[in-house]
């Protein structure tokens, strides 16, 4: 449905809260985003992009740890095999 | 970190489709519905369908905001771009809907109607101010990912007094709509349906309590899922899960971008500019109460319905069109007569073909070998 | 003693095409000797003929036609005179065919910044000097305000074919290999990323080239092994493949792996909801190749600078629906399909 993307914020300009922008760096692509509905997004979060808005900041941490996660679940499937053969 | 590729891992999707079939119940059949036109588009264009277990089906429900777009709204935005003094802009993905008679936003620009393609409704405000004697009417479309950027816009274009800024508001709502699924008389024919697999983005902005209904009313697992296919299939591993533990919660799957309270900067705008219809139409599901939005009193002066006087022309879709069946998942896109025949993305006949994520043009698109290779054994 | 006529230098920096440029009189002699004739000179133009006469090698000739109308006509790594050029001299090499000689024709609108079309000129004299290639006849034609985007060209290329090659799009056999030279989406890619309301920053660069000594090598070490070749440009790799299996009535496997995408690609594609495999290409190649010499082949491209990053992507398999099949990245399997109409950024 909606279309939103990661991307890191290489810099920030405007005063007025709703005309606050980012450049935002989408793994080499840069674009101008608005950042009003992420007030406290600073230079070098990672926010979620649709449309031209940032919507949130992604939570660096937990991308890890679910990523994480995933690895762990791989592991057990792996020594699983093993067990098996 | 690369947050994407990681996601899309094809090492850890085998693991966690190895996993998930460990954990399947042989003697169980699964039905979860992706209601996010998005993970619809991802289960397709990934594959994901050959690692799951034949026990566990995807049903692909209908939040796809173009697909659900009813023919006479498409039909009024056509007539409101014919108008020599409007610009209409719209996102790329209304250029090809289908109104009625075969006419489209496409082929009216062919005719000579001033339509503009924009990326984001900043871009319309720009063109609103660069040239103050055109009338600038934003075709505003999507669930609540969506709407934050129109109800911004719309400030913006208070607070510079735009006088030629109006937006043509077709937004709607997300629990209303699973809400409709789940309601879903007998005679408009009900699919099983084991849990949801949430939508992605709408829950950054909304949250996860609104779901908080499907699991307490309806007792129906729901969780919400990242839009990268790892995501997607992790959901669909602690769905198993919660049927097979016979729980029926609301979980995060992506907790990276999903809090349970949402946005609440772009909740507070919203409730400020727009409030409820009492009932919208949607293609495909027929007038669901409480489920679309318009603006507010407050803002009428930015309305396209109210400045242009809009007319409200409803249109028929095509009878023998299995969209309402198909968005229920009550039927595939296989079983529909049109599909594949005069049903194409070429010359779609209804809001399932329409969009890349409907689930008719995403099996079309990616999927189709796999019908022919059924019908061959 | 006559006095020679005041003749007004052309002012490139600030005049403009207008329509006394393209009515056949002084105006437009001198708009083609001082842009055209200047920018592509050689003996042919140098003769101020309508046509030019040229010798031909033994051998089949090989004769294609292009119309360039891209927009912006200034981008990332070209322009619309070197596109025009590059893409002509493709269509000739995807014959096997040695390009030789190139005719170009111009409509331009009235209004056209003269600097800007002396630009276009000087790029496609210095893209058809770098390829070994002569333009040696032309066309200008001057059209009303709107009547044309800017400016059209229309290329036509000959060449000559070695004897033996008989490539055809219907030639495709179950077995085959398929070979792609390089990175796709970078073209598209490039395009976008000025076209208003879209715009981005970016270091992507179109991949606009000429492949014909790349084909030449390819010639070499494959011969009458190479069955087919196309250039993937409009509508991506997916319609090139989709076309040539209903060409030669098969199918293909491929595997998403091995296809090159520049990560700046991919960035792009999923900022607008576009995939690599639809994007416009303007210097790369498909090549189907017989099984035995399909490693030779390879490498032939790879010690090319325009094939470094070539790469087997899949093989030619039968299949009456002809439908390219791909196992994607993730190990599940999806077809790509045709594109119908145009692949439009997306929100949803």
């Amino acid at each position: 449905m909606c279309l939103a993307i990661p991307g890191r914020v290489a810099s920030i300009s405007g005063d007025d809260p709703i005309m606050r922008v980012g450049r935002i760096d989408f793994g080499g692509i840069v674009k101008e985003i608005n950042l009003a509905y992420v007030p406290e997004a600073r230079v070098g979060d990672y926010v979620l992009v649709h449309v031209g808005f940032a919507l949130t900041l992604i939570d660096e941490a937990e991308a890890e740890r679910v990523y994480e996660q995933l690895n762990e679940i791989a592991a057990i499937e792996a020594a699983q095999r093993e067990a098996a053969l | 970190m690369k947050l994407a590729e990681e996601y899309r891992d094809g090492h850890l999707a085998g693991a966690l489709a190895a996993r998930i079939a460990h954990e399947v119940n042989p003697a169980v059949r699964y039905h979860f519905m992706e209601f996010c036109g998005g993970h619809t588009h991802a289960i397709s264009r990934y594959g994901i369908e050959d690692l799951l277990p034949a026990n566990v089906r995807m049903i692909h429900g209908p939040g796809c905001p173009v697909c659900v777009l009813p023919v006479g709204r498409i039909d009024a935005a056509i007539r409101l771009a014919e108008r020599p003094e409007v610009t209409l802009c719209i996102y790329g993905d209304l250029m090809r809907v289908p109104g009625s008679h075969g006419n489209s936003l496409l082929k009216a620009k062919a005719a000579g109607a001033d339509i503009r393609m924009v990326y984001s409704t900043l871009d319309a405000l720009r063109i609103a101010a660069a040239e103050p004697e055109r009338q600038i009417v934003f075709f505003a479309i999507g669930f609540e990912t969506t709407t934050p950027p129109t109800a911004l816009a719309v400030k913006l274009a208070a607070a510079k007094k735009l006088a030629n800024f109006t937006i043509f508001c077709n937004h709607v709502l997300t629990p209303s709509a699973m809400q409709s699924i789940l309601e879903s008389p007998d005679e408009l024919g009900r699919v099983r349906l084991d849990g949801f697999v949430g939508p992605a983005h709408v829950s950054t902005v909304i949250g996860s309590r609104p779901y908080a209904f499907v699991a307490d009313e309806y007792k129906k697992p729901i969780v919400i899922a990242g839009f990268e296919p790892l995501d997607v299939m992790q959901a669909i591993l602690m769905l198993v899960r919660q049927v097979n533990e016979g729980r029926h919660e609301v979980e995060n799957q992506y907790t990276r971008a999903v809090k349970s309270e949402g946005n609440e900067k772009a909740k507070a705008d919203m409730a400020e500019i727009f409030e409820l219809r009492e009932s919208f139409e949607w293609r495909g599901l027929g007038h669901v109460p409480y489920s679309g939005l318009r603006l507010k009193e407050a803002y009428a002066a930015f309305d396209a319905e109210r400045r242009f006087a809009m007319e409200d022309i409803p249109a028929e879709d095509n009878p023998a069109c299995e969209c309402g069946a198909i968005l229920r998942g009550v039927k595939r896109p296989a079983d529909c007569k049109l599909f594949g025949t005069v049903c194409t993305p070429e010359t779609p006949m209804g809001s399932c073909m329409v969009s890349a994520e409907g689930a008719c043009a995403a099996h079309w698109t990616y999927g189709r070998f796999r019908d022919r290779a059924r019908a061959a054994s | 003693m006559t006095v020679k006529a005041y003749r007004r230098k052309l002012d490139i920096k600030n005049g403009r095409v207008d329509l006394s440029h393209g009515s056949g009189g002084r105006a437009m002699t001198q708009l083609i000797a001082d842009i055209f004739h200047q920018a592509l000179d050689n003996e042919w133009l140098r003769r101020g003929n309508d046509q030019s006469a040229f010798d031909v090698a033994g051998g089949r000739m090989v004769m294609t036609t292009d119309a360039y109308v891209v927009t912006p006509i200034f981008f990332p790594g070209g322009d619309i005179g070197s596109l025009a050029v590059h893409g002509t001299i493709n269509d000739v090499a995807m014959a096997g065919a040695q390009p030789l000689f190139l005719a170009a024709g111009f409509i331009i609108e009235e209004g056209f910044a003269l600097a800007d079309l002396k630009r276009i000129a000087d790029s496609m004299g210095e893209a058809a000097r770098a390829a070994g290639v002569s333009i040696i006849t032309g066309d200008t034609k001057v059209v009303e305000r709107g009547k044309a985007d800017g400016v059209f060209v229309t290329t036509t290329g000959v060449g000559v074919v070695p004897d033996g090659l008989d490539l055809s799009s219907d030639k495709a056999r179950p077995g085959d290999r398929v070979i792609l030279s390089g990175s796709i989406g970078d073209h598209g890619v490039a395009v976008m990323s000025k076209r208003q309301n879209l715009t981005f920053e970016t270091a992507i660069v179109s991949d606009s080239a000429p492949l014909h000594r790349l084909v030449a090598a390819m010639v070499e070490a494959g011969g009458p092994a190479l069955r087919v070749m196309r250039d993937p440009t409009r509508g991506g790799l997916a319609a090139t493949l989709n076309e040539l299996a209903h060409q030669s009535n098969i199918g293909f496997r491929i595997s998403e792996e091995t296809i090159p995408v520049k990560p700046e690609v991919a960035a792009a594609c999923d900022l607008l909801g576009l995939d690599p495999l639809y994007v416009a290409n303007e210097g790369k190649l498909v090549a189907i190749v017989a099984p035995e010499a399909a490693e030779i082949v390879l490498a032939a491209m790879r010690a090319h600078p325009l094939g470094r990053d070539a790469a087997i992507i899949g093989e030619v398999v039968a299949d009456e629906h002809n439908f390219v099949q791909m196992t994607t990245g993730f190990g599940g399997g999806r077809i790509v399909d045709w594109l119908s109409g145009e692949q439009l950024p997306r929100i949803c």
